[in-house]
């Protein structure tokens, strides 16, 4: 297996030029004399971990937004950070020589790589409704998983299940905790996920050689621990009631908060409001337009990106709420009043007998 | 012997007599205190939570002259606390109480005659039997209400502490005690949706409350609304008993 010794030393450092970096490093962070040897060591026998990529039901927005990433930038992950062994859509290799791939890493590495996956498998009808290399993608999916250290599940797909599992999911798209239950998985949720959300999290694996922590939902926590709305730049409006009523309102110029027209701020977790998009440059709240909540569970089955309230299907025609709430308030005040009603005819009449 | 218990009755100055009140004392001081913070919470809570749902008309001006949000949600999470104290000293009360005190906290399934008693008090309630059985406590259709209202309230009250963990942080109390909701409605859309439901679940509580207290009062000629005021429950008729 390369080492990172062995990438520093392809991409022209010197010897004398690393040594001089451990000592620099260990001296800056205060470790000693002798954590300069220790870091040296670590970075010429750790080797780079191999990833294998491989593609459900999806869209490959992961990988785009992936490819995007500036800190630190997509090329250095790929080509210093890890050894990117296999990725359908951007490998040069193709057929049995890309599957060949497979099978090796299975067998050299085994618990050593960790399977990145984007997308789902559909599990309806066998699985026939992704085939990849003349399987179900489902079966290449639990074989990979056999003997990988750890799974990162990219994107909302693989996360939740996505667009391919809203209701009523006829291939029945399933996300990847739900098939592969004995492995480490890590969620790295939305749709898709912040570029530097993924390659932080591969930098994380690859630096400190174990998984980060996780939250209830299998999330890391560094990224999706606060929502879109505690870290938001519009949240004084928001605390001070100011709010876009229509889009092309003035608080919609001034830049209110966008709670009113459905902003799933609120009820998101994920590193938008901080980390931002395209390099830090915006995110969608800023350009205007409410967050719809891409890394939340079912976020495509929770009515419409624009409403407040959200609305319940289980009562036929969508209602929300306070739609259900005021109509069952409605027949019982109505049945109330009919009670007292005929409450006071029977006692005009019967009231002799008492 | 006092002079209250010679004097069957009361006296008023044309020498009318009253007829003499069976009454029972049921309700005790933290049981009264319990039901009037309630009260006082709900009515708090289903306003404050109405507008965090739909926000009031903005605020014109600079927003860092405003906070009208920002209070709303303060008064919600404030009367959400008291409504949450108030039911653990309620539940203590259950234990050291007196036996209604412990009522509402569970439903005597296994007794046949509670059974029958929720029958025949929906008769009643459907002008099918000609009158209703006087209970001291609740009655068993309203015993079964109460409890109701009491998962309600408790459904309320961690739905609520769980949302509130979601501002309060990874690290809180609150999310370590409540964040379990969350592993079963991952997306926190659906918790706001449900607590939203019941608080709704508990507007039609309060109308029904309402209305059977009054009625029964004046039907069931047995008294209701001052017992919360007083803890005595008087029954009307002696002949009845």
């Amino acid at each position: 297996m390369e080492t990172f010794y062995d990438v520093i030393r392809r991409q022209g450092v010197t010897r004398r030029s690393f040594t001089k970096f451990c000592s620099l490093t260990a001296a800056s962070l205060g470790l000693g004399s002798t954590a300069a040897v220790k870091m040296a060591h670590a970075l010429e026998t750790n080797p780079r971990i191999p990833v294998i990529w491989m593609h459900g039901l999806e869209c490959t927005c992961c990988s785009e937004s992936f490819i995007r990433s500036a800190h630190p930038l997509a090329k250095d992950v790929v080509l210093s950070m890890i050894s990117l062994d296999y990725d359908d859509t951007i490998m040069a290799a193709a057929g049995h020589q890309a599957e060949a791939i497979l099978e090796e890493t299975k067998e050299k590495y085994k618990g050593k790589y960790i399977l990145a996956v984007e997308g789902n498998p559909p599990l309806n009808e066998g699985g026939m409704f992704c085939i990849d290399g003349g399987k179900p993608f489902v079966e290449k999916l639990k074989w990979m998983a056999e003997d990988a250290m750890a799974i990162i599940a990219w994107g909302a797909c693989a996360s939740w299940g996505c667009v391919q599992a809203a209701k009523p999911n006829p291939t029945q798209a399933t996300p990847i905790d739900k098939v592969i239950k004995d492995k480490p998985i890590i969620k790295v949720p939305g749709c898709p996920p912040i570029a530097e959300v993924m390659t932080g999290v591969v930098t994380y694996v690859t630096t400190f050689g174990r998984l980060p922590e996780l939250d209830r939902q299998g999330r890391p926590k560094m990224f999706y621990s606060q929502r879109i709305h505690d870290k938001c730049y519009r949240r004084p409006h928001f605390d001070a009631g100011q709010f876009v009523e229509e889009w092309d309102d003035e608080a919609a110029r001034k830049g209110h908060c966008l709670y009113k027209m459905g902003c799933k701020g609120p009820t998101t977790y994920n590193a938008c409001s901080t980390v931002r998009w395209n390099g830090g440059v915006s995110f969608p709240i800023q350009s205007g337009h409410g967050c719809i909540g891409c890394s939340e569970e079912d976020f495509w089955d929770k009515g419409s990106f624009y409403d407040r309230l959200t609305k319940i299907q289980q009562f036929g025609i969508e209602h929300n709420a306070d739609e259900v709430g005021l109509a069952a308030a409605a027949v019982v005040g109505g049945a109330v009043a009919v009670h007292a009603g005929v409450t006071a005819v029977k006692r005009i009449t019967t009231k002799h007998d008492g | 012997m006092t002079e209250a218990t010679q004097v069957h009755g009361v006296l008023d100055s044309h020498g009318e007599k009253a007829a003499r009140l069976e009454s029972v004392y049921v309700y005790e001081a933290p049981v009264r205190l319990w039901h009037w913070i309630n009260a006082a919470a709900i009515v708090a809570l289903a306003t404050t939570g109405y507008f965090i749902a739909s926000p009031p008309p903005s605020t014109p001006g600079e927003a860092s002259a405003q906070f009208l949000m920002g209070y709303i949600r303060f008064a919600h999470f404030s009367a959400g606390y008291v409504l949450a104290v108030a039911l653990l000293m309620r539940i203590y009360w259950a234990f050291v109480g007196n036996e209604h005190a412990r009522q509402i906290f569970y439903l005597p399934v296994w007794d046949r005659k509670w059974l029958w008693g929720v029958l025949h008090e929906l008769r009643w309630y459907l002008f099918l039997a000609k009158a209703p059985k006087k209970y001291i406590g609740h009655n068993p259709l309203g015993h079964l209400v109460m409890h109701g209202f009491m998962l309600t309230l408790a459904f309320l009250i961690v739905t609520g502490f769980a949302l509130y963990s979601e501002g309060a942080g990874r690290d809180s109390w609150q999310y370590a005690l409540f964040g379990w909701v969350f592993s079963i409605w991952p997306n926190s859309q659906d918790v706001h949706t449900w607590h939203h439901l019941a608080m709704w679940g508990v507007v039609l509580f309060v109308i029904i409350h309402i209305y059977t207290a009054v009625r029964e009062d004046i039907v069931s000629r047995q008294s209701l609304i001052s017992s919360i005021i007083s803890g005595e429950r008087v029954f009307r008729d002696e002949a009845d008993k």
